[in-house]
């Protein structure tokens, strides 16, 4: 029962969060996503114009006319919704479709679509991993991750994050396991670094070992021809399982995978929880991510021109004098290191004109709060010389330009 | 600091410290609370203590607050070894 002293312990733990100047507001968007939003907050303000630099919308895909179109077509020719998992009728064509176009884009065996990528991390370790298997991870994976290698029964260790050496060591320990599975991110997602995968596929061949990478901030655009970050590292066929989505690069809309050795793709249609359990992938979404693939796949010019926003987007950030993290993927997080900073340059930004959102524990570790930008291809040169200047007048008025981790936790505490 | 405890404490300090931190590491640093080891990569800290205690840690004792501190970690492994050998009698 819901009774007046649970509401109000839940109350005391909810004041506590905002004490702690950790309460995470929503702010509403009044329009399409794209590099120019209309956003209300708080909410009643009037709305306002913004540019978006937070965003997963890395080849600014998300509102595409053509993708819009797609889906329409699709939503009018197969319906609005399935009312059903795949495998009892929740599998029209085009999933399989839309599955064989990504294990092409890929360059894996088989593809299996789920609701989220979220969920094919949720299901993929369980369905394929067992008590006489080790599942090895990098310290910083994904949150996902982390929930479905403890739905797994295999037992767990991890490595500190990027780390060679240690993973070689893990590798050699865990030698008397029947399998061993190491389990990268491909792009870090709060960091925006990219893992060493082709030392960590050198190391996993050496030692027979399975190799696991969440490829969702690169699929679309990491890569000479935005295949994920296993093409930017020279590996494409040499990668066990990818899990990726279609709700950031792909689209932005909803939809995930798991994609790979054949094998393994037959055991999460098998075994998969969310699979299983969890509707269907709706026909609307299956019909815009085939049209990205259709626009990804005859033309480099979308990741083309994100890499060299990427690129004036650091060097301006870094000329100004903000601690960046180092990095070449299009996320590049600005360091401010306390909680409260964190929100108040964010709240300065948007008066700024600029939408960007503070991220401090629990998203990342205490200590480490940090303002996450994100490029797309929707941005143009005039979004990204607003964007300095108010990063400017900002980090000006907050007295944080020139001022490295230890200078900012002495003047505004950790 | 005894045996046990300085075997815990080189430990963390190898499996969790980066070349170059020079944090010292005592029987009453905290660990998780402190930000130095997650509830994520406890795991490889838990699997060390069973191998060298030659003990096994019931999920439900391997709780962020028993894993705190070097201190902390010992007092759980004796209690163990404790009722482990009282159960064998």
């Amino acid at each position: 029962m819901f009774s007046a002293g649970v509401r109000e312990r839940y109350q005391q733990d909810l004041r506590g969060i905002e004490e702690a100047g950790l309460l995470k507001r929503e702010r509403l968007i009044r329009s399409p996503q794209g590099a120019d939003i209309c956003v209300e907050f708080p909410p009643g303000a009037p709305v306002k114009r913004v540019i978006n630099l937070c965003s997963n919308n890395y080849l600014g895909l998300s509102s595409h006319p053509e993708v819009v179109a797609a889906a329409r077509e699709g939503l009018d020719a197969r319906g609005y919704g399935m009312s059903s998992v795949r495998f009892i009728c929740g599998t029209q064509d085009i999933h399989r479709q839309l599955e064989e176009r990504l294990t092409g884009f890929l360059g894996t065996e088989d593809t299996l679509l789920f609701p989220s990528c979220m969920d094919a991390n949720a299901g993929v370790f369980e369905a394929i991993l067992g008590e006489a298997d080790v599942m090895i991870a990098d310290r910083l994976v994904h949150a996902s991750i982390v929930d479905g290698m403890r739905l797994c029964r295999a037992q767990q260790d991890t490595f500190k994050h990027s780390d060679m050496g240690h993973l070689e060591e893990k590798l050699q320990e865990h030698q008397d396991k029947r399998a061993r599975m190491v389990i990268t991110d491909g792009v870090f997602s709060m960091d925006g670094d990219l893992a060493k995968l082709d030392e960590i596929v050198a190391l996993a061949e050496r030692y027979d070992a399975m190799v696991f990478v969440d490829d969702s901030h690169a699929t679309g655009f990491i890569g000479r021809t935005g295949r994920g970050t296993h093409e930017h590292r020279g590996v494409v066929g040499r990668i066990d399982v990818i899990t990726t989505t279609l709700g950031k690069a792909l689209g932005g809309a909803s939809g995930g995978c798991v994609s790979g050795r054949l094998e393994l793709v037959e055991m999460c249609r098998q075994r998969a929880r969310p699979y299983l359990f969890s509707n269907t992938v709706p026909p609307v979404i299956v019909a815009g991510a085939l049209k990205v693939l259709d626009l990804i796949g005859t033309s480099t010019e979308r990741r083309d021109k994100l890499e060299e926003s990427t690129r004036y987007w650091r060097s301006g950030l870094l000329e100004l004098g903000f601690d960046l993290k180092e990095g070449e993927s299009p996320i590049v997080p600005v360091m401010l290191y306390n909680a409260k900073l964190a929100q108040d340059v964010a709240r300065d930004l948007f008066a700024e004109g600029i939408y960007v959102v503070g991220f401090f524990f629990p998203v990342v570790a205490k200590g480490l709060a940090r303002i996450r930008t994100q490029l797309s291809a929707a941005h143009e040169r005039h979004h990204l010389d607003a964007g300095l200047e108010a990063f400017a007048r900002v980090g000006v008025k907050h007295g944080i330009l020139g001022k490295g981790r230890k200078e900012i936790v002495e003047a505004y505490g950790a | 600091m005894d045996e046990l405890r300085t075997a815990i404490r080189d430990y963390v300090v190898k499996e969790y410290l980066e070349e170059g931190d020079d944090r010292v590491i005592n029987a009453e640093t905290p660990l998780i609370s402190g930000g130095i080891v997650d509830s994520f990569s406890m795991v490889s800290l838990k699997r060390f203590l069973e191998k060298k205690c030659q003990i096994r840690i019931p999920d439900e004792q391997a709780t962020p607050d028993a894993f705190d501190t070097v201190s902390r970690i010992a007092e759980l492994v004796e209690r163990i070894r404790k009722d482990t050998a009282v159960a064998a009698r």
